[in-house]
């Protein structure tokens, strides 16, 4: 069911002219609002807050890359979530790397066993994808539980900032929230490029119709395989670049839930819309940190909303938004 | 139509930022404490709201005798360690935040040590079993009250056997804090000449059926079970032993179990548990006297150690922070602690004692044994005590990691 839904979006929009790298030009004003909000809001909101919503919005993002544009629900996005920042940690503390390549190798963990994972659950779709992702990414974490360099259920803890390039101190909440933001506008700007690109039209058309695609000459298997690679290795980075900046990487990275919760974050914000996931991650995050006084009422909260969600704005806030202004954001 | 988009997306923008104002930088002279834990998961009955009453409690108790207020706050970390670290910053960054108490589930325990550290602040922890908070983890501005791995197997260990459990059979749960508690008791258990016939690892988390580990306990012939887990693991590992028919022929030993656990199973179930808690409600007068105190708040429940605990931490805690006047208590979180090393702890939950130089209060241990129905005179008439470990034996010896007492 949720698959049919992927399919219908984007459908019965008006094809507005890009102007701009493949943005029209409401998408081109809603990305400067978008980059503004990213440069002030730390004036008035907690930096920390924030960079945990940016690190999840990339992730977010990587994840609708597969779900809005090549219609692949992965149910096991934790599993390169959390690797990501088990290996950025451990090589910040053991290793004394500096930022960029710590959270590079991250990435790269990440895409390594996306590689794996991805090439054997691309063989099937729908449910069955789904599951098998899911199955693998439980491999993962009781690897990871059992593993004796992710620290089992303390995790990684005191992982230093490292210096960026080696001389930069990330210390401060406000420097290491400048990298955080360059990162998650880089791979915003990135995902949105992919999208855009012939390659990105090939796997709508793929998400579309896949015997189509396959009698016009193209592979959809490659194409699969190269999509869940780039969404993988960007939640490798967002992982890494979360254990950066909280010092710590655990099991909540790989859990399950946290593969649920970007399901959420992206269904909320809205599948297949390029800001959707980013507004997912900022409501869910809100939620988490600003009703955390609340006890209880966080998961119970959550589910309320997703439960809304489902039955009366299928298309997420931004999707729904896009749809009531006749816009495609 | 432009325009009106325009003004749509900027307005919603604005929107976005309006629902969160700023908060200013709290330099006023209040003490905020903020009580931090499972509000929602497993160890919400044992933490929880219980926690924040007592901590509110010995606030409120405070600052009718002296001239300070104090606010206390209360969060649920989920028991994500992601989630207490980005409270805890926050708390301290934003909210002018000055002591963090409870946080049970070590991960987490361990995550706000160091953001305490980092931060100058001070943290009290009664709810997590890790003793690397005052071994390799140890700190300034860390001290550990309440209970820990090794208390808990030094007082059901040794003295089980001394009462007469010297053979045992552990079921433990397949993580560190299972496997630390296991070797830890099984240490004791061999040191007072008890023997260890078999064990059997379970995978954690998830596991719900110990049908299977419960009955190769029983075939081992051993007279005690000791059952290396914590919570729901616990208590299902208890009921599943009395359906088996495992009790009473062989004692239970649950080495971290607390009162409202075993309200929670039912006496029925849980008669002949043996348990070891630093504090039980009806011990003396003075507990009995504290339990009067808060019982009212906690909706005729009585507290167990954990969240009597962050009665007695904060207590003391404030009359340190009174000791050596508001504003450096506020500026300077280690020299809280370091007043509260030297003077002596005197409450009415675990009557006298002190806190050595890493971080840990020193006071006596009990080994409980859970009341058969008929012995117990009616609701929270729950424990015998079997044993008494005096404080200076009870606790791990001074643990070199730690830097504090490095010489």
């Amino acid at each position: 069911m949720t698959m049919e839904a992927t399919t219908q979006v984007g459908i019965g929009l008006p094809s507005a002219k890009p102007v701009l790298f493949g943005y029209t030009s409401t998408q081109a004003i809603a990305l400067a609002i978008l980059v503004a909000l990213v440069v002030l809001s730390p004036t008035v909101l907690y930096p920390v807050f924030l960079m945990k919503v940016l690190c999840f919005a990339m992730f977010a993002s990587a994840f609708n890359l597969l779900i809005g544009y090549v219609g692949l629900l992965s149910f096991g996005h934790a599993a390169f979530f959390g690797m990501g920042s088990y290996v950025t940690a451990w090589t910040a503390k053991y290793w004394g790397l500096s930022a960029e390549v710590a959270i590079l190798l991250g990435g790269l963990t990440g895409a390594a066993l996306g590689a794996v994972f991805g090439w054997l659950a691309i063989r099937r779709s729908g449910i069955y994808f789904a599951m098998i992702t899911l199955a693998l990414a439980q491999m993962v974490y009781f690897f990871c539980v059992e593993a004796p360099f992710t620290g089992g259920e303390d995790g990684i803890q005191q992982v230093p900032r490292a210096k960026l390039f080696g001389v930069i101190s990330l210390a401060p909440d406000m420097s290491i929230y400048w990298l955080v933001a360059g990162l998650f506008l880089f791979f915003f700007l990135f995902v949105h490029r992919v999208v855009h690109s012939p390659f990105g039209q090939v796997l709508k058309a793929i998400r579309e119709n896949t015997a189509r695609a396959t009698s016009l000459g193209y592979r959809p298997d490659d194409y699969k395989l190269i999509a869940f690679i780039l969404s993988t290795f960007i939640s490798g980075i967002a992982g890494g670049t979360k254990a950066l900046v909280f010092g710590i990487a655990t099991l909540t990275d790989v859990h399950w839930s946290m593969s649920g919760e970007v399901v959420l974050m992206t269904l909320l914000g809205g599948l297949g819309t390029i800001f959707g996931p980013v507004m997912g991650a900022l409501i869910v995050t809100a939620m988490e940190n600003y009703l955390a006084q609340f006890g209880a009422w966080v998961t119970v909260t959550q589910g309320a909303v997703f439960v809304i969600c489902v039955l009366t704005f299928r298309r997420g806030v931004i999707g729904e938004l896009g749809a009531k202004l006749k816009l495609a954001l | 139509m432009d325009l009106s988009r325009r003004l749509f997306l900027s307005a919603s923008g604005a929107a976005l930022l309006a629902p969160y104002p700023r908060r200013t930088e709290a330099q006023d002279a209040v003490i905020r404490i903020g009580v931090l834990n499972d509000q929602s998961g497993p160890y919400r009955d044992d933490t929880g709201v219980g926690s924040r009453i007592c901590t509110e409690v010995a606030a409120a108790e405070f600052s009718a005798s002296k001239a300070i207020k104090v606010e206390v706050l209360a969060a649920d970390h989920q028991n994500k360690p992601d989630v207490g670290a980005a409270i805890a910053r926050q708390w301290f960054d934003r909210d002018g935040v000055d002591m963090i108490i409870d946080v049970p589930t070590s991960s987490v325990a361990l995550a706000v040590n160091s953001i305490c550290r980092e931060k100058n602040k001070v943290f009290i922890n009664s709810g997590a079993a890790t003793t690397a908070l005052t071994g390799k983890q140890c700190t300034p501005n860390t001290v550990h009250f309440t209970y820990d791995t090794y208390m808990l197997a030094r007082s059901t260990g040794g003295n089980t056997v001394k009462a007469g459990g010297d053979s045992w059979y552990f079921v433990t749960a397949d993580y560190v804090f299972g496997h630390e508690l296991e070797s830890m008791t099984a240490r004791f258990v061999t040191e007072a000449k008890g023997k260890v016939l078999g064990r059997s690892v379970y995978p954690f988390p998830g596991t719900t059926d110990f049908s299977s580990f419960l009955l190769a306990a029983q075939s081992s012939g051993a007279k005690v079970l000791g059952l290396a887990n914590a919570g729901n693991d616990t208590i299902n590992c208890i009921k599943q032993a009395h359906e088996f028919g495992l009790t009473p022929k062989m004692r239970v030993a649950a080495l971290l179990m607390g009162v409202i656990d075993v309200h929670g199973v039912g006496l029925e179930q849980a008669q002949g548990l043996l348990l070891t808690e630093s504090f039980y409600w009806n011990l003396n007068d003075r507990t009995r006297r504290f339990t009067a105190k808060v019982r009212q708040a906690l909706g005729g429940r009585v507290p167990n150690m954990i969240q009597a605990g962050c009665y007695a931490g904060t207590l003391h805690y404030l009359k340190a922070v009174a000791d050596i006047g508001l504003s450096t208590a506020k500026a300077d979180g280690a020299a809280v602690v370091a007043r509260m090393k030297a003077m002596p702890t005197d409450d009415d939950v675990f009557g006298k004692g002190r806190i050595r130089a890493d971080g840990q209060l020193l006071v006596p241990v009990y080994l409980f044994e859970v009341k058969k129905p008929q012995e117990s005179s009616g609701a929270w008439d729950y424990y015998k005590l079997i044993a008494e470990t005096p404080a200076d034996e009870a606790w791990q010896p001074v643990d070199k990691a730690c830097p504090l007492v490095r010489t």
